[in-house]
């Protein structure tokens, strides 16, 4: 019980002294995720709007993988992105393995159906009459999808915090791609797993306690938005 | 400038059952035409066709402007509107709601002062601000004209305009479409209301067989 007491007093003192080593690996643990969801999030929006806009030839397939998709193995996914990226893979000229990008791309991979799936959903949930209503006033069919997907806007914004959440909080694919390098690739997930074997409880602790922060802070973050796209009616 | 509507011989069928049979009329400026018929007479399919939203299986619907024919394209549906029976709330502001058919037209200028009186025109304005959901199903369909005001279309179609509000914003909502009229628009409205038929139509007319006939008296 003692060394628990004491892991977490370690623990505070490096977060309360903001330990050079722990803020490096937040910082990158923020940029790789942030990136990552920026990329997923530029192609899963347009991908799940167009999936619940658009009636077109293998949309109902589609729409199930991406469904499937959004519970990807995160260690399938290192191992595929691994495999991708290795000497003899396909693209392994690019020299990309164990570096901050083959972890973007791992959580990419990871973060784009739960976008993409969510963002169909808010889509589909839009009252039909939106979109009738624009094109009475005047909009190109474009414009009205757009103002469909506007009126999406807070579904979306939920689907893009719920990628955040995975990413922020996924192990397993950047361990295999990332190599969990000191100083170069170890992010918040990979130094907790790593230094718990070793038995340095303190950084373990000490980034719990943040991904918990974090973690956090993006449901409060959900939870505002999901109540501000609730309004109440009258009618 | 103002627009003409000649429908031509229009007929609809859904599934086998036939709506609109070799319909024809013609709409001209600055009049109200009040169109009645039972429900499921093809009265909203006539306004969705006529508004260019949908196309008749059959027949030419034809627009003139000072007696010459105008292209159906994107700049004919802009000078038309339909305001549906459920309008269409955007989740946004009052206000927005209303500079909507601006924005996507591209017109900046004079866009809030033009927003802002079409809202007064339908007593609005001091709402504004306040979030489009939240309006009662009278303010809603005022709303809606105000929307359709705004891009001061040359032809309105209001699909009961009033079917589900309460009679002091019924009575709004009329005098509004009388005031409109005066500004050289044809106004095409469906009802189910004889005494509102009568009180606000320059011609009121019926959808029988899948066909427009003028209802006598």
């Amino acid at each position: 019980m003692d060394f628990m007491v004491e892991g977490f007093v370690q623990a505070f003192s490096l977060i309360i002294h903001l330990d050079p080593e722990l803020l490096r690996i937040i910082v990158l643990s923020l940029e790789v995720s942030g990136i990552a969801l920026l990329i997923a999030s530029s192609l899963g929006i347009p991908a799940g709007s167009i999936l619940g806009l658009k009636k077109f030839r293998g949309r109902g397939f589609a729409i199930s993988l991406s469904n499937t998709f959004m519970g990807l193995p995160p260690v399938v996914v290192g191992l595929f992105v691994y495999l991708l990226l290795s000497r003899r893979g396909p693209i392994g000229f690019m020299a990309l393995l164990y570096t901050p990008s083959a972890m973007m791309m791992a959580q990419t991979i990871l973060i784009f159906p739960i976008v993409t799936s969510l963002c169909h959903s808010a889509v589909i949930s839009v009252d039909p009459i939106i979109r009738r209503a624009a094109l009475t006033l005047g909009a190109t069919p474009f414009q009205a999808a757009l103002a469909v997907v506007k009126e999406a806007r807070y579904g979306i914004l939920s689907g893009v915090i719920a990628g955040l959440g995975r990413a922020m909080g996924e192990v397993g694919a950047i361990l295999i791609v990332g190599g969990n390098i000191a100083g170069y690739t170890r992010v918040m997930t990979t130094t907790i797993a790593l230094e718990t074997d070793k038995g340095n409880f303190e950084l373990a602790l000490a980034l719990g306690i943040i991904l918990l922060i974090i973690s956090l802070l993006i449901n409060i973050g959900l939870h505002l938005i999901q109540k501000k796209g609730m309004v109440r009616t009258i009618r | 400038m103002s627009l003409e509507l000649v429908v031509s011989d229009i007929s609809k069928t859904y599934s086998n059952d036939t709506v609109l049979k070799n319909c024809s009329f013609t709409f001209n400026s600055s009049r109200i035409y009040v169109l009645m018929g039972p429900n499921g007479s093809g009265k909203s399919t006539f306004l969705r066709i006529c508004a260019l939203l949908e196309a008749p299986d059959s027949g030419d619907i034809n627009f003139y402007s000072e007696g010459k024919p105008v292209i159906k394209d994107i700049s004919l549906m802009r000078r038309i509107t339909l305001l549906l029976p459920k309008i269409g709330v955007f989740n946004t502001s009052v206000y927005k709601n209303v500079a909507y058919g601006l924005k996507i037209r591209n017109l900046k200028i004079d866009s809030a002062s033009r927003a802002e009186h079409a809202l007064d025109f339908v007593g609005l304005l001091q709402k504004k601000n306040q979030n489009a959901l939240t309006l009662s199903s009278g303010e809603s369909q005022r709303l809606g004209i105000a929307r359709a005001l705004v891009v001061e279309p040359e032809i309105i179609f209001l699909d009961e305009p009033t079917a589900s509000v309460d009679v002091k914003n019924t009575e709004i909502i009329e005098d509004i479409i009388r005031k409109i009229r005066k500004d050289s628009r044809a106004i095409v409205m469906t009802t189910h209301d004889l005494a509102q038929a009568k009180r606000l139509g320059d011609e009121v007319l019926c959808i029988k067989d899948g066909q427009i006939t003028e209802r006598p008296g």
